[in-house]
């Protein structure tokens, strides 16, 4: 069995058991203790990440590598900022219940499982676990009529994508006869077992991740969630799912489909591009900075596709690398935009920016620091993030995604930069309110992340080199 | 390539480069009421930009002369696994620059001193950090390092153009940001795939590492559309104007001073050492579009109605010499571009801090606005005039040698060139006489006009050091040239033995071909 290889998602799963239980029986509101409890089970589970042991265990179903110990504590930081931003915003929205945290918690599990697994049905479990609290968040603010909307909106769409990705395994398993991706893989290096039915099962396989990294044409539900559901739940949507889904999508597509390559490449060359052109492009005449993040990430996700479709393992290393810097960056602006709170209440138009630069110069300038990192200005994280897919893309000769690449961020660098001008040129609007020290503190670590990841750009690059070592074998 | 050697004996480079940050530190420590920040950011930044300008003299003394390669050098493993590494070092040719932008720098501070009055604080912040930038751009000696400077530069240069600039600041920063964003992405392709091929980004090795032929001219417009946009040269240089006219005072200046060189710089250091058989091939349309810049940028200043517009074109105009100057690729032609970049950056400089005397007098830019200022004015109307001449191109002031230089080169490779370059001496004469007739002499008919003050004693601090290396770099041009002309010759040599090695190979395959 091993089962100790699965030590830290069974004890963030007891915590999340643990922390339920002890939220139902205690009188009093219990939402900060309980985030505590959330909190600390990360830190308990990112640790027992870190000192554990490689291998396979649960029959082979289940793996423990450097790839899957990179994303997952990826995705604890992701979620961990997550419950720290929610903290504040919940309490002045009036929506602070203990389940949130609890919800998180086991969405967080169901993502260490996707990392994790080694066998499309362990894939699948850990994508639901995922998906269903994550519907209950989008949904969490339910007497507000947008989060009841974007909490349905997210249901049905990703229920949709949930029954093709399953038809895809059972496409695949029709085909092959077995759900392990390691045996895929092997089965797979003869070219005359990749039969038509295998190849139309990946591609189904494909376009069931592809919704949840939310790539073109796969998008259509990402502005809507993200404007609709509490910030809170909005910056976990856009930093630990979309890990959890890009180390699904590069476990499979580059180890078990690997040797098909020539087939499915051209088919994530086109959502790349298709990705940074929709996110360079509609994000422009957005006014809801809600929205516009929503239209930021999907184009972030093309490029860090573009290290997909190289299909190699520098390829990969960018992906893993261009996951690190985005979380923290995407993480650090939303708490920003969650500090824009005037009279109680949270406003999220651009123009609600204005002149914010004489108001709270310390804020104007972490989100100007945000922002030409999103657009992929050196020294900030985002120009490393965007070296090393382009570096990929260039030694794999995928010159066509280099050039639409480059290109697409010079056209996102308008809308980043438009957001600086209203800060910082146009005339003072009203001050925002006091902001709550646990998001000064996210923004603040974020934000120094962000500024200063270019003078020890070395470890992380060498860790999630070993990581994306382990698919290329 | 030289061995690590640093005469100065400590990491002067990189001091240089980031004390303005420490300055900025500084800055934000300070804690009072608006009036304690403003004036303590403005003595803060004062004393940083000049400390840092005394410690770049050690570059002035210490510098070989006679050593063509990078000297001063430093390296520091930095992304170990692509042989990326922080190094630095300064060779004839950058020497000067990272000396031009230390000088601008506390020049440009004293200009604002009193003409920026809202969020001092920032703009002096935002001027360190410009010039940490410039000077780590010119002294990298990475490939990657020199981008990230080359690019980090629009940082600051937006927000300075964006926040501080005149009535159309957001148009002509957001144009300024995009045009010389589009550029650099483009070099950055370019520096990967030369990182690729070569396997590193040193900038000495990849200088002898020979690209094919074909990579050499996909590369070489690559660089060519980040470099021509940051010069500016004709077509691509309308953000130039817009982004002068708006900017206040002290960004026209480091614009026209040390931003207008980097791409001038980036031709130097990439295009033409480390691609030889491109910079021949492409060297006409190189010629094309820097005569058309010169003629055609000329004329359009003289009929403009705005000072400042006026000298935008003619900086457009006098870098276009520089492009000629550099794809002669012989050394009187690179010697008198580099000459010309630096006397530009003087000259260009001091003539927008000529428009901003009188600009923080009477809030406007437009040449009709004044007449007659020699009345009241004779000081301000003999720095004006000096500076005027320099533009021009008078012997004994810093525009006449590069000039002279650059047409010397050009006429090695073609008399027409050469005439056609030259007529932007003649051109410019027209249009600056022009706009000081019409400034300076004429008889005063406004009243505000009656009673203007002439220069004040800080304005004098200001031009003083611009008229004294005017005038040194034009009676006395070779404490200039001795520093580039080891390095400019050594160049020169590269190209012309590169080209041979392609001839010949050439030459054996026509050969083997024909046995």
């Amino acid at each position: 069995m091993n089962w100790t290889l699965a030590l830290p998602e069974i004890v963030l799963a007891c915590v999340g058991m643990a922390t339920l239980i002890f939220g139902v029986l205690r009188k009093q509101d219990s939402t900060l203790l309980c985030t505590m409890f959330t909190i600390g089970g990360f830190l308990i589970a990112g640790l027992l990440v870190l000192t554990g042991t490689s291998g396979f265990g649960f029959h082979g179903q289940f793996v423990a590598d450097p790839f899957s110990a990179f994303n997952q504590i990826l995705i604890l930081s992701g979620a961990a900022l997550s419950s720290i931003l929610a903290l504040g915003w919940n309490r002045s929205e009036g929506i602070a219940r203990f389940e949130f945290p609890v919800l998180m918690l086991f969405s967080t599990v169901g993502m260490m499982i996707m990392a994790s697994a080694s066998n499309l049905m362990t894939l699948y479990m850990g994508l639901e676990l995922q998906s269903l609290a994550l519907y209950v968040l989008a949904a969490f603010a339910r007497d507000n009529l947008r989060s009841s909307e974007a909490g349905l909106k997210y249901f049905v769409l990703s229920g949709l994508a949930s029954g093709l990705l399953l038809y895809g395994i059972s496409l695949v398993y029709g085909f092959s006869g077995t759900m392990d991706l390691a045996s895929l893989h092997v089965l797979l290096m003869n070219p005359a077992s990749a039969s038509a039915g295998l190849v139309v099962g990946i591609v189904f396989v494909l376009v069931g991740l592809a919704f949840k990294v939310s790539a073109v044409p796969f998008h259509m539900w990402t502005p809507d969630v993200y404007e609709g559901a509490p910030t809170p739940v909005t910056v976990f949507f856009a930093t630990a799912p979309k890990v959890a889904a890009m180390s699904l999508v590069l476990r499979v597509m580059g180890t078990s489909f690997a040797s098909l390559l020539g087939a499915w490449q051209i088919l994530v060359v086109v959502m790349s591009i298709a990705s940074m052109l929709l996110g360079a492009l509609a994000a422009i005449g957005q006014t809801n900075i809600k929205r516009l993040m929503a239209y930021s990430s999907i184009g972030h996700m093309g490029y860090a596709l573009i290290g997909l479709a190289v299909g190699t393992a520098d390829g990969v290393r960018g992906v893993l690398v261009y996951m690190v810097i985005y979380v923290f960056m995407t993480a650090g602006t939303f708490g920003c935009i969650m500090a824009m709170r005037r009279k109680g209440r949270a406003v999220e138009t651009i123009s609600d920016l204005a002149g914010l630069a004489s108001n709270d110069p310390a804020l104007a300038m972490v989100l100007a620091l945000f922002m030409f990192s999103l657009a992929g200005i050196p020294p900030m994280s985002g120009f490393f993030g965007k070296l090393y897919i382009f570096l990929a893309a260039v030694q794999g000769g995928l010159w066509t995604l280099a050039i639409v690449g480059v290109l697409t961020s010079v056209i996102g660098a308008f809308y980043y930069i438009r957001i600086i001008k209203v800060m910082y040129f146009d005339a003072p609007a009203e001050r925002f309110d006091p902001r709550p020290a646990s998001l000064s503190f996210v923004v603040a670590a974020t934000g120094l992340f962000t500024g200063f990841f270019f003078l020890f750009p070395a470890p992380i690059v060498a860790a999630a080199q070993a990581a994306a070592g382990v698919l290329f074998k | 390539m030289t061995a690590m050697s640093n005469a100065a004996g400590f990491p002067i480079l990189s001091l240089i480069t980031w004390l303005p940050l420490v300055g900025c530190l500084v800055m934000m420590m300070v804690r009072g009421d608006e009036q304690t920040v403003a004036s303590n950011a403005r003595w803060t930044a004062l004393w940083t930009s000049l400390l840092v300008f005394i410690l770049s003299l050690v570059l002035w003394v210490k510098f070989d002369p006679s050593d063509a390669g990078f000297q001063f050098n430093e390296h520091v493993a930095w992304m170990p696994e692509y042989k990326v590494g922080y190094s630095m070092g300064v060779d004839g040719i950058s020497v000067l620059f990272v000396l031009l932008s230390t000088v601008l720098t506390p020049i440009c501070i004293l200009a604002s001193w009193e003409s920026i009055q809202t969020r001092v604080r920032e703009f002096m912040m935002s001027f360190l950090i410009l010039e940490t930038m410039m000077v780590g751009m010119f002294a990298a000696t990475d490939f990657v390092v020199f981008y990230m400077f080359f690019e980090g530069v629009l940082i600051p240069m937006y927000l300075i153009i964006g926040v501080w600039g005149g009535p159309r600041r957001v148009y002509a920063a957001v144009k300024f940001f995009l045009f010389t964003l589009t550029g650099s992405v483009l070099m950055l392709l370019a520096l990967i795939a030369m990182w690729l091929h070569a396997g590193t980004t040193d900038i000495a090795v990849l200088m002898h590492t020979t690209f094919p032929i074909g990579m050499q001219s996909l590369l070489f417009l690559a660089l060519f559309a980040s470099f021509a946009v940051k010069v500016p040269m004709w077509p691509v240089h309308t953000w130039l104007p817009d982004a002068h006219v708006e900017a206040p005072t002290a960004g026209s200046v480091i614009l026209a001073g040390v931003l207008l060189k980097m791409g001038a710089y980036g031709f130097l250091r990439f295009s033409v050492p480390m691609l030889p058989d491109a910079s021949a091939t492409f060297a006409p349309f190189m010629f094309t579009l820097s005569v058309v810049a010169v003629i055609y940028t000329s004329l359009v200043a003289l009929a403009q109605e705005d000072m400042k517009k006026l000298i935008a074109y003619s900086s457009i105009a006098h870098m276009g010499v520089v492009t000629i100057g550099i794809f002669t690729i012989n050394v009187q032609g690179i010697s008198g571009a580099l000459f010309q970049m630096l006397s530009h950056g003087v000259v260009s400089a001091a003539l927008f801090l000529v428009v901003g005397v009188v600009y923080d007098r009477i809030h406007s830019r437009e040449i009709a606005r004044y007449g007659g200022l020699a009345d009241r004015m004779p000081a301000y109307a003999l720095v004006f005039m000096l500076f005027m001449m320099a533009s021009v191109g008078l012997p004994g002031t810093a525009g006449f040698v590069g000039e002279f230089l650059v047409i010397v080169g050009a006429l090695q490779v073609n008399f027409w060139l050469a005439l056609l370059g030259g007529m932007g001496m003649i051109l410019g004469a027209a249009y600056m006489l022009y706009l000081y007739r019409r400034v300076i002499f004429g008889r005063i008919t406004r009243d505000d006009l009656r009673n203007i003050l002439d220069l004040s004693p800080r304005e004098w601090v200001v031009f003083a050091p611009l008229i004294v290396l005017t005038l040194w770099m034009g009676i006395y041009p070779s404490s200039f040239t001795s520093y580039f002309d080891a390095t400019v010759g050594a160049m020169v040599q590269h190209h012309t033995a590169a080209l041979a090695a392609t001839t010949k190979l050439a030459g054996n395959v026509i050969m083997s071909v024909g046995h």
